[in-house]
């Protein structure tokens, strides 16, 4: 663990040729968490040893690039990892003995689920943003409710699934009820607030969480038939689907077509396409090798940035410019090694819930690194989620850290 | 649940594998066609961090193209400027940051980025680049004389046309100009490049872009004369002595092909002559009783040797070059039949629907001077890296023999012949004997032709081959408008 620990700090420490500066950073960081450490070590001590190295070591990658792309965000960044690993801890002192008496709220959990992704709605503090009104926003500071919310759903879905997978297993009608209403009114939320990425994130997690829990197949299928159905209902419906679709087939065009940003008729990959199509450039001029951490090409030669979100949703597009493929394949390594230790932790878990738990948590985390730096190499189409502790934003880095605690508490009782 | 778990767990790595590969494919197999893409703003700014190379003239101290460094938010950014103003603008081309590269600067772009080096300039770069070093591109020198690139631009004045001269022993390029042109700098300035486009030549275009050299299309008229006296005298079907009864027309499907006119609107009438002195006097009626004679199959074949029906080597862009040859509605065409597509008679004296570039005519001069080896055309003399080692240097090849070495020599007479004392006396350089051919095409607009001269000199031992073609004169014949602006760029290259 100290050795994967030291590995992030090392890699911290090749900040400093940017910016002397930024070794502080490097300290401070070291620092940081080797108090988590110490933390997990006293509470959790048979907890899984790598989970929270590997979590380190991709805030790590993400902080560099972060502050490699601009340095005041790299500050409020250095906050949120604070504030992260502090709720990292509050969360494992206070569950440390037993995190199952979770599951006696999970009615409560589910509908706070819900309650928070509706917050965003709410005249006054909601907020919208690049066409999708997921933002609370209250005395200059911002949160996504919805990262919150993923993971209170997960907490239901778990110790719902837990307590009648027999009974629906067999197929008894009645006891999809609280599940269908509360997940369905969880995706209305949803498709309501424009957020898709984040639909295609839970609806994933919920076909997860029932295929571990039932083992049926066909439960499986059926949901993915509704989900086909309902995809093409939300195709017809909303024009911010069709051109997220549209963009993913046919991002370039030699042709002229209508581009709704400004009313003109463009190429559209300079108009709808655009963030992807420079992105994907960004990708490719990276090439094997990449151009060296401080040295990649993400502003036109005024200084104006290239590609929007660069350091937020497209981080990876970042990353993989100035690692190359090297440090790209490096970088999703590090995610599949976590979601392999996750799976693990849900493999050795003694009980149902614990299992469902970890496994939603780990299969969450993996399906948002597929949905996001899937969409943008175009391998599906592009919605816009944060990469998991590499992505710039407060409430993506909190709710990872959850995550971890609350893996690290399964493989703890598992361990014990 | 250990089962399904298992399954869930392979499925999150698939996907994330799915991940790896398909970076893999943006940053390996994609990378190329993705940086090669014309809306890539990221390698559109890579490129300026790189020292591009100079471009430079023959002499090596012309610098036709450079780099200005410039510093902007702590970021090194080198931009292009040219020196000189514009000289050889259509050759040279641009590279801006507002617009993609055009001419040389395109085509030579991986030389002046240093990316085509060898190994260890390869390993140089990558080191350079790491260290957080300049990347430096290689310069080119080229084989243009300033000075006779300078006094062609200078006589084209805001005539359109087009002046290519050569060396017609190694296809060296001394001078590629083409009119109206535009100064380069221009295009990277604010409203400069709707200025060049607007750029309008006394021909009423506004194509100050175009490099009529190489890209330019006219109607050949009886410079194409030296390609059916070829064919002619090298199938033997003909010797220069061969005589002609000249009525002043020719008779084709029944009906008179007139000779060009006297001042006063009667044709031409030259009675008995030799096949020499229609070429002298270019008396088109000659040429279309020899067009008739050995078909226009014969003559196009010859015309193919020349170098027509295909695009002529040069190192600018191959889009920015066209093949010469018979075009039928806006398309190369070779007839399948070419007895009964094409008439012969118009064929042979340069009508029917010939379209050329004034550097395939000049290539045709220039075989004729070379004793019947085209000489491939090149405007790179070498390349050379930053630290002064050469990194290719053009060696001079042909591109085949078109006629037999009698031939040429015939031929070579009969165009002093010409400057001697038949259409192109203008063209006479006291103590040097001059070959060349005149050529006045109908433009469809009465008096108004396009006036050509292809010229070498000195005959006896060429060293320049020089091709002039002006646009839309009025009342101006090739003899009288082109034949001096060939004169002076023949002198000033070899230095009389």
């Amino acid at each position: 663990m100290l050795t994967a620990i030291g590995f992030a700090s090392v890699y911290i420490s090749r900040r400093s040729h940017i910016s002397t500066a930024s070794l502080t950073y490097a300290l401070l960081f070291f620092v940081l968490y080797l108090a988590a450490h110490v933390v997990a070590r006293f509470t959790v001590p048979n907890a899984d040893p790598y989970l929270l190295p590997l979590a380190g070591l991709l805030t790590a990658i993400g902080l560099t690039e972060i502050y490699r792309l601009g340095p005041s965000n790299a500050f409020k960044q250095g906050l949120w990892v604070v504030i992260g690993v502090a709720v990292f801890a509050l969360v494992i002192v206070v569950l440390r003995r037993d995190y199952r008496l979770l599951e006696n709220y999970k009615y409560l959990f589910g509908l706070g689920a819900i309650g928070l992704l509706f917050m965003p709605l709410l005249p006054g503090i909601g907020q919208t943003v690049n066409g999708s009104r997921l933002w609370i926003h209250a005395g200059g500071f911002q949160f996504q409710p919805g990262e919150l919310g993923k993971l209170a759903l997960i907490v239901f879905l778990a110790a719902y699934l837990r307590e009648k997978r027999e009974v629906l297993a067999q197929g008894r009608v009645k006891d999809w009820g609280p599940l269908l209403v509360i997940w369905g009114s969880a995706m209305l939320v949803l498709f309501a607030t424009g957020d898709l990425g984040s639909a295609l994130l839970y609806y994933g997690i919920f076909l997860a969480i029932l295929y571990v829990a039932t083992a049926r197949l066909k439960f499986v299928a059926a949901f993915i038939g509704l989900f086909l159905v309902g995809s093409a209902a939300v195709y017809e419906g909303t024009p911010h689907v069709r051109e997220r679709v549209t963009n993913w087939l046919h991002p370039w065009t030699t042709q002229k077509v209508y581009c709704a940003l400004n009313g003109h008729y463009t190429l559209r990959q300079d108009c709808a396409s655009y963030q992807m199509v420079q992105s994907l450039y960004s990708i490719a001029h990276g090439g094997y090798g990449g151009t060296g951490l401080g040295s990649g090409v993400f502003s036109n030669a005024q200084g104006a940035p290239l590609i929007p979100y660069l350091s937020t949703d497209f981080i990876y597009s970042a990353v993989a410019q100035e690692l190359g493929l090297v440090g790209a394949a490096a970088l999703l390594l590090i995610y599949m090694v976590f979601v392999l230790r996750g799976f693990r932790v849900s493999l050795a878990a003694n009980d149902g819930f614990s299992k469902l738990l970890a496994a939603g948590l780990t299969f969450g985390f993996a399906l948002q690194t597929f949905v996001i730096v899937g969409g943008i190499l175009r391998v599906i189409p592009l919605t816009g989620i944060t990469l998991p502790f590499v992505s710039y934003g407060g409430s993506s880095v909190i709710s990872n850290f959850i995550v971890v605690a609350g893996l690290m508490l399964v493989s703890d009782r598992a361990n014990a | 649940m250990n089962n399904q778990l298992n399954r869930l767990a392979l499925v999150a790595v698939i996907m994330l594998a799915a991940l790896i590969v398909a970076t893999t494919y943006w940053q390996s197999w994609a990378a190329g066609s993705l940086a090669a893409k014309q809306d890539n703003a990221i390698e559109l700014v890579s490129q300026f961090e790189v020292s591009r190379g100079l471009i430079l003239a023959a002499n090596g101290n012309t610098v036709l193209a450079a780099d200005r460094k410039v510093k902007r938010n702590g970021q090194t950014f080198y931009f292009r400027h040219y020196p000189s103003k514009g000289l050889a603008a259509q050759t040279i081309g641009y590279s801006t940051s507002a617009l993609s590269q055009t001419g040389l600067e395109l085509s030579l772009n991986d030389y002046l980025t240093g990316a085509t080096s060898n190994l260890s300039n390869a390993i140089q770069r990558t080191l350079n680049q790491i260290g957080g070093g300049t990347v430096y591109g290689d310069n080119v020198v080229l084989t243009i004389n300033p000075g006779a690139q300078a006094l062609a631009q200078h006589l084209l004045g805001d005539r359109c046309g087009a002046v290519v001269a050569m060396n017609p022993r190694t296809g060296a390029i001394y001078v590629m100009a083409s009119s109206p042109t535009y100064d380069s700098n221009l295009i990277d300035k604010p409203g400069g490049y709707a200025k060049v486009l607007k750029t309008k030549g006394a021909c009423g275009d506004s194509s100050a872009l175009l490099n009529r050299a190489t890209y330019g299309l006219y109607a050949p008229g009886s410079t194409f004369k030296m390609v059916t006296a070829s064919a002619a005298l090298d199938t033997g079907a003909f010797t220069p002595t061969s005589g002609f009864n000249d009525p002043g027309y020719c008779v084709e499907y029944g009906k008179h092909v007139s000779n060009a006119s006297n001042p006063d609107q009667t044709a031409e009438t030259y009675g008995h002559v030799t096949l020499a002195q229609g070429f002298q006097h270019s008396i088109n009626s000659v040429f279309c009783n020899v067009g008739k004679q050995i078909g226009a199959k014969v003559i196009l074949d010859y015309a193919k040797r020349f170098g027509f029906y295909s695009t002529p080597p040069l190192e600018t862009p191959a889009n920015q070059r066209l093949p010469s040859g018979l075009y039928k509605n806006n398309k190369l065409w070779f007839p399948k039949d070419p007895a009964t597509e094409v008439d012969p008679g118009r064929l042979a004296f340069g009508q029917e629907r010939l379209q050329v570039t004034p550097l395939q005519m000049l290539m045709v001069g220039a075989t004729i001077a070379n004793g019947g080896v085209v000489p491939r055309p090149y405007i790179v003399d070498r390349v050379i890296g930053h630290d002064g080692s050469v990194v290719t240097r053009t060696r001079a090849s042909n591109l085949g023999r078109a006629i037999k070495p009698e031939t040429a020599s015939e031929l070579n007479q009969m165009m002093v012949s010409v400057v001697q004392g038949g259409t192109g006396t203008a063209a006479q350089i006291p103590g040097i004997q001059v070959a060349g051919k005149t050529g006045t095409a109908e433009t469809g607009v009465n008096k108004v032709y396009t006036a050509w001269f292809v010229s070498f000199a000195p005959a006896n031992n060429p060293q320049v081959a020089v091709a002039v073609v002006l646009e839309k004169q009025l009342n101006g014949f090739g003899g009288a408008v082109s034949a001096p602006i060939a004169k002076a760029i023949m002198q000033k290259l070899l230095h009389r």
